[in-house]
């Protein structure tokens, strides 16, 4: 299903554009593919770059500019519900191309080729090369990697420390699509750390001493767990000494890692 | 050391949480120092099929070769041996895979993507093609060493398309080449010099597409001291996002130098053998 655009005026819908074409121009003359014919718009005002269920658009330097949700462009990726803005005109960008959360077959992968040469036998095969590549990609030609992640420290070191505020840390957190949940936390029962604190903010939180004894809690979608990852011994829950096997915790479990004794419980 | 006992391996694959079944196949030989992942496509159990082919071929003819020759020397155009090999290897894993979609219709237009790393004389040599990729943590640096030949990957390199805009598109799944679509095939080699400490990460689409980079690299670094314990934290990363594909991974960890030595009474001990 191509993706659409919708031209309105004052909530008056006037027209439907079908973005069939690779190319297609928006402008006041009438060589254009949608033709706006108001004199607030330029001869030719913008283009949309249609590749594959991707569109691109672009003001082509028009007198009174193209808006998209209310910002100037120069160019602009469209999204799904994106609303242009072109004088007192409205484009609203429809592509209900369902998102990648269906495991339809559509989203398998396919390989993408210059050649036509099979055609119907193969669906997996996309076959024309819808645009030129210039300067296509060598083979030779050193990478250019994406911009390299600094993967922050996160202190092993001690028992409980409070996990650093680094970007890292808030990328992490990020879980899209899981539910809200009550947050874990571990509280320290002797030493002396005893009463200190931890929340279990992040997706994955170690704890212990690197090379002694160490735990990984997970936060997951059904709830916390903790998993042994290193150390002489397991370390004990509710007395008990862990495998390799992930066990999910419930409230007022208590554990024990090196002779420190830790209650997990729930904050909401 | 020797090379098995530098390097430490395991691998896990899944079907994911949406799929049926797994069109991923893994392997590795700690002993010969080589890993290998591919991600099939194509009908039916053709994907499968493959991805198996490319699989066992490269890892039974590779250390077949490796009986008679030295990934280390230099082979003809002054190329480590290593190299030519994986070339040669990926290249009749094509040719095995295309024959076969020929042949067979129900495996028409089958194809697979693939990663295969080969560690030798504290260096790694990296082939792929397709969007399957190699990861290295070295030190708190994260990065992928591999770059996709995808559609979106030519879009980002051309400037169309920014790294974060990559992520919302929807052209995901367009990769510019493949084993056995086509009678020949370029893998795309690099050469890479290994440290101690290092640790490598092939994975297949359905983890990168599931999972971002940063959250992958940190949990690498959190859970450096088990790679099994990793492997199943990867694969649950994925599921837990919703695990739309197949997911594999191999992991590796560098716990020593593995070069080959290179003293005078070696090379002469070597020269009697022959």
């Amino acid at each position: 299903m191509a993706a659409k655009l919708i031209l309105s005026m004052d909530g008056v819908v006037l027209q439907e554009y079908v973005l069939d074409k690779e190319r297609m121009t928006v402008g006041r003359k009438p060589h254009n593919e949608i033709v706006i014919d108001n004199l607030a718009v330029s001869g030719e005002h913008a283009v949309i770059v249609t590749i594959f269920n991707d569109s691109f658009l672009e003001d082509l330097d028009s007198t009174n500019g193209t808006l998209v949700n209310g910002a100037a462009i120069k160019k602009h990726f469209l999204q799904n519900n994106d609303v242009v803005e072109i004088g007192k005109y409205k484009l609203k960008y429809l592509n209900d191309q369902k998102s990648q959360s269906t495991a339809a077959d559509f989203e398998k992968t396919m390989v993408f080729r210059a050649s036509s040469r099979i055609a119907s036998v193969a669906p997996p095969v996309v076959k024309a090369d819808p645009y030129e590549i210039p300067g296509k990609l060598k083979p030779t030609e050193q990478p250019q990697l994406v911009p390299a992640t600094k993967v922050t420290e996160l202190r092993l070191a001690e028992v409980i420390s409070p996990p650093p505020q680094s970007a890292l840390a808030t990328a992490v957190d990020k879980m899209p699509g899981l539910p809200q949940q009550a947050m874990g936390v571990i509280q320290v029962l002797n030493g002396p750390n005893a009463g200190k604190e931890l929340e279990l903010v992040k997706n994955l939180t170690t704890v212990g001493k690197s090379g002694l004894q160490v735990v990984v809690f997970t936060r997951r979608p059904r709830g916390y767990f903790i998993t042994y990852v290193e150390g002489e011994s397991y370390p004990n829950l509710n007395g008990k000494p862990l495998d390799d096997q992930p066990c999910q915790l419930n409230e007022h479990d208590i554990i024990e890692l090196a002779g420190i004794k830790m209650e997990f419980y729930l904050k909401s | 050391m020797n090379i098995k006992q530098a390097l430490e391996m395991v691998s896990q694959t899944h079907p994911g949480a949406v799929r049926s079944h797994n069109e991923d196949s893994v392997a590795y030989d700690a002993s010969c120092g080589l890993v290998v992942l591919a991600d099939g496509m194509g009908g039916h159990n053709a994907g499968e099929i493959a991805s198996g082919i490319t699989v066992s071929l490269i890892t039974t003819e590779m250390k077949h070769s490796l009986e008679s020759m030295r990934p280390e020397d230099r082979g003809e155009g002054g190329e480590d041996v290593g190299i030519m090999l994986l070339r040669e290897k990926i290249q009749k894993a094509n040719a095995s895979i295309h024959q076969t979609s020929q042949s067979q219709p129900q495996c028409a237009g089958m194809g697979t993507t693939v990663v295969a790393g080969l560690f030798y004389d504290n260096r790694l040599a990296v082939a792929h093609v397709g969007d399957s990729r190699m990861y290295r943590l070295r030190g708190e640096i994260f990065e992928p060493i591999t770059r996709d030949h995808s559609l979106l990957q030519e879009q980002v390199d051309r400037g169309m398309l920014s790294q974060k805009d990559a992520r919302l598109s929807k052209n995901k799944n367009l990769i510019t080449r493949a084993v056995g679509v086509e009678p020949a095939v370029e893998a795309e080699i690099h050469s890479h010099a290994v440290q101690v400490g290092d640790i490598y990460l092939l994975c297949s689409d359905g983890l990168n597409d599931m999972v971002e980079d940063n959250e992958i690299g940190a949990t690498l670094h959190m859970l450096r001291a088990n790679l099994q314990l990793m492997a199943r934290r990867l694969i649950e990363m994925a599921n837990d996002h919703g695990g739309r594909d197949n997911v594999s991974v191999i992991l590796i960890k560098v716990n020593g130098d593995f070069a080959v030595p290179r003293g005078w009474l070696v090379k002469m001990l070597s020269w009697f053998k022959n």
